[in-house]
């Protein structure tokens, strides 16, 4: 018989939060992944059939696989590139830092509202803001928003423009690293470009490591931009349509709540893989000692 | 002092970028439609605020009221957070009892865990408690410690207090009920702030909770507001739209003006977003 404590009391929300609605419900879309659920009737076991299908035989998935899989892959780079740049030019001892890092920081802290996605989606729709800019450059552009060549671009460079935070990170491991090395490389003869590649960059890798493996995962389950921006179709062509857009779209615009269930699964294990992935990949290029 | 310089200009010039379309935003707030169209400068030409009521009185319901709801929801979000993580942390970090250090591994586990893979379950519990189109399902998870990642924040502030600090309390006969609420909590009040205003924020912009169990335009929060307007049809107010994006834009550029540093240190020490 366990004895109770304090500790188990204080502990009281937290057991009734873990098993009703994280624990619980897992298990449950765990269960529901292998029906037929739908909301009206009870659901009707039907093995792996859904999984099968998603697989096998779905081509939506396939789209939706290939436009998460490009924004993963082109914006988490452009966008720690910028969040390195910029932190390396701030750690400088530049007067006016707090100053330009409230500033870059601005975006990521708003660029998670509706508000912004909506901006976005004016500035690259037809006769939006960027057509305007690029006409004074004697550029007709297209309607970003509405071609299927160009949708996922602009998504991309809205995650982009959200450096802010992995910025401050950087900014804030920068600042760790000793400034004697640096005076040593120098007095060495080391130049800035060696510095960075012999100094700055592996003495960084814990902290670049953290901000690749935290801006992979929520590129992988963005969801907002891509609703509002095509109004939750995932149009045009499919061309935004994010897997998260496509298992919502299943679950509360079709009610196939087994079929999404068994999407949300696969996500969650496609999520671990990549992290499971870079942890073991961590080992030969993190270095966690200065 | 010519780098110097150099990096001025550069600094300067990205962050003109960065801003721009956000400055564009709220000029154009102030411009007629057509206006909106053909103009890129910062300035706008003839100053008009019609586009504020307009937007304010645009959907069926007043924008008032989603201003309201919005509050309501992210005051209670709040509330919940401080009060259930805070117990949570307190207990992992400062009591002893059989199952703290597994209860804390799976507390750090369920922060990896995404919302995906609980939503449906979550969906149809709340639909069988006739919950759904009720602001509950979106505060009563606040109350249970669901938001590990702030668990994890408290607990690393609250390992940082003085442990003398409960021996000489529980010397002099202190519950731990009270060494919780009249000690650790008024110590860590710049932790509390942090979630208290990461929370308000997370839960002010959320759009996909509202999403999925509002339905009612009675209910709606800010967030789906603005939804409203581009959903009306092809020939979008964009003025009205725009007023009213700026205005669900304040209560989080607010709190960024006044708790700056907190928010910026919370990030560098936790990677928050």
């Amino acid at each position: 018989m366990l004895r109770l404590r304090a500790g188990h009391f204080f502990l009281l929300p937290w057991f009734v939060g873990f098993f009703g609605l994280t624990l619980g419900p897992a298990l449950a879309s765990l269960y529901l992944s292998f029906t037929n659920y739908d909301l009206l009737e009870a659901p009707g076991w039907v093995g792996l059939a859904n999984y099968v299908r998603i697989l096998t035989a779905d081509a939506k998935v396939v789209d939706s696989v290939r436009v998460t899989l490009l924004y993963v892959v082109l914006s988490v780079p452009f966008k720690l590139g910028f969040a390195l740049a910029i932190a390396m030019v701030l750690n400088r001892g530049i007067a006016g830092l707090s100053v330009y890092r409230a500033l870059f920081y601005l975006p990521s802290l708003l660029g998670a509202s509706v508000a912004i996605a909506t901006l976005w989606r004016q500035v690259f729709s037809g006769d939006g803001l960027l057509d305007r800019v690029l006409l004074v450059f004697g550029i007709h552009g297209p309607s970003f928003v509405s071609d299927p060549d160009y949708a996922i671009y602009t998504l991309v460079a809205l995650s982009v423009w959200q450096f802010g935070s992995p910025m401050i990170i950087f900014l804030a491991g920068l600042r760790q690293i000793p400034q004697d090395m640096y005076e040593a490389a120098s007095l060495d003869g080391a130049g800035a470009v060696t510095q960075f590649r012999r100094i700055t960059l592996p003495l960084l890798t814990p902290v670049l490591f953290f901000n690749i493996v935290v801006q992979t995962i929520d590129a992988f389950k963005a969801f907002t931009p891509a609703f509002i921006i095509s109004s939750g179709t995932g149009g045009p062509i499919n061309s935004t349509l994010f897997y998260t857009l496509y298992l919502y779209q299943e679950a509360f615009g079709y009610f196939r709540m087994g079929y999404a269930a068994a999407l949300a699964w696969l996500l969650v294990i496609a999520i671990v893989a990549v992290t499971a992935l870079a942890f073991l990949t961590a080992r030969r290029w993190v270095h966690y000692e200065a | 002092m010519k780098p110097r310089l150099l990096a001025h200009a550069l600094l300067c010039a990205a962050s003109l970028v960065m801003l721009y379309p956000l400055l564009w935003m709220l000029a154009s707030s102030f411009r007629s439609n057509a206006d909106i169209f053909s103009s890129m400068s910062l300035i706008p030409a003839h100053p008009d605020p019609s586009a504020y009521p307009r937007g304010w009185h645009g959907l069926q319901v007043s924008f008032g009221k989603f201003f309201v709801n919005s509050l309501v929801i992210s005051v209670l979000a709040v509330v919940g957070n401080l009060l259930s993580c805070s117990l949570a942390a307190y207990a992992v970090s400062r009591l002893r009892f059989p199952g703290r250090d597994l209860c804390f591994a799976i507390m750090l586990g369920t922060m990896m865990i995404p919302y995906q893979v609980t939503l449906i379950p979550q969906y149809i519990l709340f639909l069988n408690l006739d919950w759904v189109n009720t602001i509950l399902p979106l505060v009563v998870p606040k109350f249970l410690a669901v938001d590990a990642f702030f668990i994890f924040l408290l607990t690393q502030f609250f390992r940082g207090i003085p442990r003398e600090l409960d021996e000489a309390a529980v010397m002099d006969g202190c519950t731990p009920w009270r060494i919780y609420w009249n000690i650790i909590l008024p110590l860590s009040l710049p932790a509390l702030g942090t979630t208290a205003v990461f929370t308000f924020i997370f839960t002010w912009d959320d759009f996909f909770g509202p999403l999925v169990y509002l339905t009612d335009v009675d209910n709606f929060t800010v967030q789906l507001g603005l939804r409203g307007f581009l959903d009306a049809g092809g020939t979008s107010d964009w003025g009205a739209m725009f007023a009213m994006a700026v205005l669900t834009l304040l209560p989080v550029l607010g709190f960024f003006l006044f708790f700056q540093r907190s928010l910026i240190q919370g990030i560098a020490t936790t990677g928050l977003k």
